[in-house]
């Protein structure tokens, strides 16, 4: 589904991603690991299309499809979901709205008819009792005024409403309390198909707990230094990055 | 980056619809102001003496004043021997008997403006007074809302035949002297609409006024002048287009609204007269003097504007709040895109007791608009248990336009609360992705959130001008960020 070759990218003249290769097949979870300042974000930002980063070199197929040359609401209309790291907040846009209008644009995308307020609503209801979040937050402007929690079970109701092929995790599960974290989970492993890949990008094993991954991978200084299965995260919780020598520990220090 | 700014510079570049012109024959005269002018004018109308006494005393007055220098918006000097005072398709010189004698080209200009006039107008349920230049060309519902006793018409019309209505309000909220431009206007205005609502009546449609600048180098001075009578309601819809030229044209005109006690009087306006190009070149000048006076206990009166066009606006509709327990409203919204100006507020001026204002100002600035808001809010001595409440946003797209916040307070009466919250904020580019990223346009998502940071004002105005309003908005925007 996801081909990455050497990808490499600067912002502001300075290198941030030197080299990345990474496959991701449908059906599978890949969690992305790695001290701060690694670049764990910014290749979650860049394969959503955030602006600001200069690719240098590489490429990335999406389902056979260049999927730089795409802007960012191409990309969301093909699937691609980035849940934010740190969700924004748009006063006087009432959540309701937002969800509508970007459930339209994907259907209109996919050449099914959009849906009514009416069924809409019956959908959106459904997905938010899913959720364990309280309506009213449908009617207020999206992310004013909610907490850290409630903006991440925000981003994952805006994911299950919007049933993405490809979902791009960043640090869903920094910030939540464990009774938040278990619900998100529950809301990422209910998209778990064999049609779908996820690419979780996290500081802890703890996320990992609740959604197991199939792969593991080490990002430090911009390069994946290290991959393995689920226990590497396990490794990694015990040991630090240290062990991994090299870059994975000049960062880390 | 520069990709999303570039879509932002598309967006905010579309060109104006209402830009063509009509090609009636036009009755016009000579250019150039002179008491011999104001003469001509008022004997082309066959207007009474005290009419026209009236009219003189105000060009003489103007005559001794100087342009307001205050407002923060910047032109040349307007040469006012330059500009043409009264311009009438010619068929209005016999006088069209119904909207069969009307010119079909006329009728035709009003069909691509979208107004309801004709059968149109009764599946609108919408009754519409239309101001081509310099006279009202037609009114449609005059015989439905008659049966009721409500007059509504041209203001020609109601100087002949209301010619004691119109003397004991015309110049009573906004006099001959009151600025500049109202003073220039109450010397050479030529038409405008009118409008009484007996005690007691609530009115049975929204009433509608369309202005439109047709002629090169004329001035438009309408004249509105709206009187709800002692428990009356009335909602009154206005709005405004102009062809495309090089050159500004002035728009001054003068609009009075008096509510008696227990009447209502809302007011709404969608403003797109022609902005001038990206570079500035031509637009016009809306200089407009709007005041409501509530003379009766209890009355209320609400102005709500959406404010798109023009080059420069000058203009602050406002409130006399005479009455006790009377309430005043102001909801705006103003976008200045590319080289437009804007200088705009309200005056709230509290006497009566109890006395309740509430001013709601959305400003938002794109390319490099310039923008103001002037608000003055004034509690007279007498003003016992007065409440004022402003708030006043500002948003700002991209990074060359401005926007300036100015109000004034004065209270004299120590128990009056009044209170003042502000704010300026822009569209971020992680808003913008943040959208983009949910699969929306970078149109779509910029004119979700304006109409997001609008939406107080919006959900002030009658249904159909509030889808108007928003489309307008999103039109308005093309081009604009960067």
């Amino acid at each position: 589904m996801l081909e990455i070759r050497n990808l490499c990218a600067e912002i502001d003249g300075k290198a941030i991603l030197r080299g990345i290769d990474l496959d991701v097949k449908a059906g599978e979870v890949h969690a992305i690991m790695g001290p701060n300042g690694s670049g764990k974000s910014t290749l979650a930002s860049i394969l959503a299309g955030r602006d600001g980063y200069t690719i240098t070199a590489g490429s990335v197929r999406y389902q056979g499809q260049d999927l730089l040359a795409l802007p960012p609401e191409e990309r969301a209309r093909a699937g691609v979901f980035l849940a934010f790291q740190y969700p924004v907040e748009i006063p006087g846009v009432s959540n309701i709205y937002l969800l509508k209008a970007a459930v339209n644009a994907r259907r209109r995308h996919q050449g099914i008819p959009e849906l009514d307020a009416m069924d809409f609503l019956a959908l959106v209801k459904d997905r938010v009792r899913f959720m364990e979040m309280d309506e009213s937050m449908l009617y207020r402007a999206v992310n004013e005024g909610f907490s850290g929690g409630e903006k991440k079970r925000n981003e994952i109701l805006q994911m299950t409403l919007l049933e993405p092929t490809l979902a791009l995790l960043d640090e869903t599960d920094s910030g939540l309390d464990i009774d938040a974290l278990k619900v998100v989970s529950k809301g990422v492993n209910s998209l778990r198909t064999p049609e779908r890949a996820m690419i979780l990008v996290t500081h802890y094993q703890r996320l990992l707990d609740y959604i197991k991954p199939d792969c593991v991978h080490v990002l430090a200084g911009g390069r994946i230094v290290k991959s393995g299965g689920a226990e590497l995260a396990l490794e990694l919780e015990r040991q630090g990055y240290a062990w991994l020598g090299g870059e994975a520990a000049g960062v880390a220090r | 980056m520069s990709q999303s700014q570039t879509t932002l510079d598309e967006i905010i570049g579309k060109d104006y619809e209402h830009g063509f012109v009509t090609s009636v024959e036009m009755d016009v005269i000579p250019r150039g102001l002179s008491e011999d002018v104001v003469r001509l004018i008022s004997a082309k109308k066959n207007e009474p003496e005290w009419l026209l006494e009236w009219r003189l005393a105000a060009y003489r007055h103007w005559l001794t004043m100087t342009p307001p220098q205050w407002a923060s918006v910047h032109h040349a000097p307007i040469d006012f021997q330059d500009i043409i005072y009264y311009a009438a398709p010619r068929s209005q010189n016999d006088g069209p008997k119904s909207l069969d004698e009307v010119d079909p080209e006329l009728l035709k200009t009003y069909d691509k403006l979208g107004i309801p006039l004709h059968e149109r107008a009764i599946l609108a349920g919408v009754a519409v007074d239309a101001v081509f230049d310099s006279v009202s060309v037609a009114t449609t519902f005059k015989d439905k809302l008659a049966e009721v006793g409500i007059i509504f018409g041209s203001f020609s019309e109601a100087v002949q035949h209301h010619p004691d209505l119109v003397r004991q309000y015309l110049g009573s909220v906004v006099p001959v002297g009151d600025n500049y431009y109202a003073a220039l206007n109450s010397a050479v205005f030529s038409d405008g609409s009118f409008c009484y609502i007996p005690p007691g009546v609530r009115c049975p449609m929204e009433l509608s006024t369309y202005f439109r600048i047709n002629a090169r180098n004329t001035g438009q001075f309408e004249r509105t002048l709206i009187v709800a009578d002692a428990g009356a309601y009335v909602s009154y819809l206005e709005g405004c287009t102009a062809p495309m030229r090089d050159e500004n044209q002035l728009h001054a005109a003068v609009v009075e609204l008096v509510a008696l006690e227990r009447a209502q009087i809302k007011y709404s306006t969608v403003q797109n007269w022609y902005p001038g190009d990206k570079e500035g070149r031509g637009g016009i000048y809306n200089f407009v003097t709007k005041r409501g006076e509530c003379r009766g206990d209890h009355a209320k009166i609400s102005w709500t504007q959406v404010e798109t066009g023009s080059a420069i606006t000058w203009k602050y509709p406002s409130v006399v709040l005479k009455g006790d327990h009377s309430i005043g409203e102001f909801y705006s919204v103003a976008l200045t895109n590319h080289r437009q100006q804007a200088d705009t507020g309200t005056k709230m001026i509290h006497l009566g007791r109890n006395t309740r204002s509430t001013i709601v100002s959305k400003g938002i600035s794109a390319g490099h608009g310039q923008q103001a808001y002037r608000g003055l809010v004034r509690v007279a001595k007498s003003a016992v248990g007065a409440r004022n409440y402003t708030q006043c946003d500002s948003l700002l797209l991209g990074d060359r336009c401005q926007a300036h916040t100015f109000p004034y307070i004065e209270v004299k009466q120590p128990q009056a609360t009044v209170e003042h919250e502000a704010s300026t904020s822009r569209i971020s580019e992680d808003q913008l992705f943040f959208c983009r990223s949910r699969g929306l346009s970078p149109e779509d998502a910029v004119s979700m959130i304006v109409n997001g940071f609008c939406k107080e004002v919006f959900k002030e105005l009658p249904m159909e001008f509030a889808v108007e309003a928003q489309k307008l908005l999103g039109v308005s925007l093309e081009g604009s960020v960067g």
